[in-house]
């Protein structure tokens, strides 16, 4: 069995069947863990409504805050934009999506995508550069951070690698970057990247919370 | 061609004019990627080179690499060339049958020992050696019995190479290649299913040439025709990059020659000379009559999933192992739910 072979076969199967069975096990957990009775009296009874605005005006900065969080802000959208572009409009990833789904959409010419794909890597080095370098950022960024950073970057520049046939072998360089794409599939469910799923419940619980408490956030 | 002949005579005598035979040089030297320079010294031992003994041993095989190479387009100098090796042995070509046919065979490895050039087309049963005998003779003696004495062994074809077809899972006849029994010997795995004739004549060139296998790559391939994917060379490659595919066989894409990348074709892991060598009198090859590569030059290419299935398709298993997982992670979560709900009952019983 070739490493291609691996990283198509066993290696695919077992990283989204661990994706899968992580993802459900924290979703599960949380919702059948013990929740805490709020026995204040609620400022609102609109939580449902509250909580679906969060994930809308979380989308955007605060206006008191907007002026010193408007570089991370513009940046991070151009990352993750630029990152899902390249992930769901790629040929080839099309091509996987349609194998598990069972349907495919349009997608970018080849060179577009590369050239999205490496805006978005610039970003994220840059990105990452500045959390090491700033000094409150570097208090709030956690081994968590600096792991899912260097699996996306490198599952990125072995994309781009592979795309671009800059590697003498291509099928060397494509199954390193399927395993590393499987690396972050295992690694989603365990860690901040979660998010990934769990962004749009966290806002909608969050919003909830405050607007019982009579906060509008 | 008598034996005391050399090749340039024969080939006089054949028609071939001085200048076709210089032309066929080039093509060769640069097919092996050989410099200019090298043009004079290949045309000099082609000419002058004694016939060298060939015996051919067909294995488990469709007889598709024989096809091949005999079919190939004559008559021109690579099946001039071709025709001027002394082919002692090749149970599908030679007149000879029966004992008489393996008596040549022996006489012929007795009076070249250690000069003769073994070629195998064909995987070799090990499972049970009953599936594919020869005058009695399982393949695996024959193999045994004709490598020992040989110079080197000219893999031609997937299944002499790596297995093919009939190593594909589940293996009934426990088919093996050439170099997993055979390990002092210098293999050349010629593979392709079937092999690209200019490049079992470009390996016997070579031969003729410097007296030498040629450089081989991770595979034991000749790295002059396996050193480049059909990705890199296919002349649909602009559309892969435009991002232009064909979806079906009978598509607008498929009609206008898009890209063959959805529809499965392996071009991208797949190392072979067809995109520049190519086939039918260097017409055209798979990719150009609108059906993808098929790999069909790399090993267990059988067993990599669909033809038709794209390479990032991947095996991911099935939705009910998906649904499985999930499962699974969801009796996780109402386990992990119920020890958090003890210890945090057991927690405030003991505050209170």
């Amino acid at each position: 069995m070739t490493l291609l072979d691996f990283a198509l076969g066993p290696g695919l199967k077992w990283s989204l069947l661990i994706m899968i069975a992580g993802l459900t096990w924290r979703v599960v957990g949380v919702f059948l863990g013990r929740w805490r009775r709020d026995l204040s009296r609620p400022r609102s009874e609109a939580v449902v409504q509250g909580g679906l605005r969060t994930i809308i005006t979380r989308s955007a900065p605060a206006r008191e805050l907007e002026k010193n969080i408007r570089f991370q802000h513009i940046t991070g959208y151009i990352w993750h934009i630029g990152f899902f572009a390249t992930v769901l409009l790629f040929e080839p990833h099309i091509a996987f999506f349609e194998s598990v789904l069972g349907f495919a959409w349009p997608g970018l010419p080849s060179h577009l995508a590369l050239v999205v794909a490496a805006i978005t890597l610039a970003v994220l080095v840059m990105l990452t550069l500045r959390r090491m370098i700033h000094p409150v950022m570097r208090m709030i960024t956690s081994t968590d951070d600096y792991v899912s950073l260097i699996i996306i970057i490198s599952a990125m520049v072995t994309g781009i690698m592979a795309s671009t046939h800059m590697f003498p072998r291509y099928e060397t360089i494509l199954a390193v970057h399927i395993l590393n794409v499987e690396l972050l599939f295992i690694w989603i469910p365990f860690s901040k990247l979660g998010h990934l799923f769990f962004w749009l419940l966290s806002r909608y619980r969050i919003g909830s919370y405050f607007e019982r408490k009579g906060v509008k956030a | 061609m008598p034996k005391d002949q050399n090749l340039g005579e024969y080939l006089r005598l054949q028609g071939v004019s001085r200048r076709g035979f210089l032309k066929f040089c080039s093509a060769t030297a640069s097919l092996m990627a050989l410099p200019p320079s090298a043009v004079a010294q290949v045309a000099e031992a082609l000419a002058t080179a004694r016939r060298p003994s060939v015996i051919w041993l067909s294995f488990q095989e469709c007889t598709g690499c024989t096809e091949s190479l005999t079919r190939s387009h004559a008559p021109t100098v690579e099946s001039l060339i071709f025709d001027a090796i002394s082919l002692d042995y090749h149970h599908t070509l030679q007149a000879a049958a029966g004992h008489g046919a393996e008596a040549a065979r022996e006489a012929a490895q007795e009076e070249n020992k250690g000069e003769y050039i073994l070629v195998v087309d064909g995987s070799i049963p090990v499972g049970n050696p009953a599936y594919s005998t020869i005058a009695g003779i399982s393949n695996l003696d024959m193999l045994k019995n004709a490598a020992q004495d040989c110079f080197a062994i000219v893999a031609v074809g997937t299944c002499a190479a790596f297995g093919g077809l009939p190593n594909a899972n589940p293996n009934p006849t426990g088919a093996v290649s050439v170099s997993e029994i055979i390990k002092d010997k210098p293999i050349i795995n010629v593979s392709g299913c079937p092999p690209i004739p200019a490049v079992i004549t470009g390996v016997l060139a070579h031969f003729l040439t410097f007296g030498s296998i040629p450089e081989l790559d991770s595979l034991g391939r000749p790295a002059a025709f396996f050193g480049q994917n059909i990705h890199d060379r296919c002349y649909r490659r602009p559309f892969y990059e435009r991002g232009q595919f064909a979806a079906t066989f009978d598509d607008e894409g498929a009609r206008k020659g898009w890209c063959l990348y959805k529809l499965g074709c392996k071009g991208p892991t797949t190392y072979n000379a067809c995109a520049t060598v190519k086939w039918n009198q260097g017409t055209g090859f798979p990719i150009q009559a609108g059906h993808g590569c098929i790999g069909c030059s790399e090993p267990n290419f059988w067993d990599k999933g669909g033809f038709y299935s794209p390479i990032s398709a991947g095996m991911w298993g099935t939705r009910e192992q998906l649904l499985g997982a999930a499962a699974v992670g969801a009796a996780l979560g109402v386990g992990s739910a119920i020890a958090a709900r003890r210890r945090q009952k057991k927690a405030q019983e003991t505050v209170l």
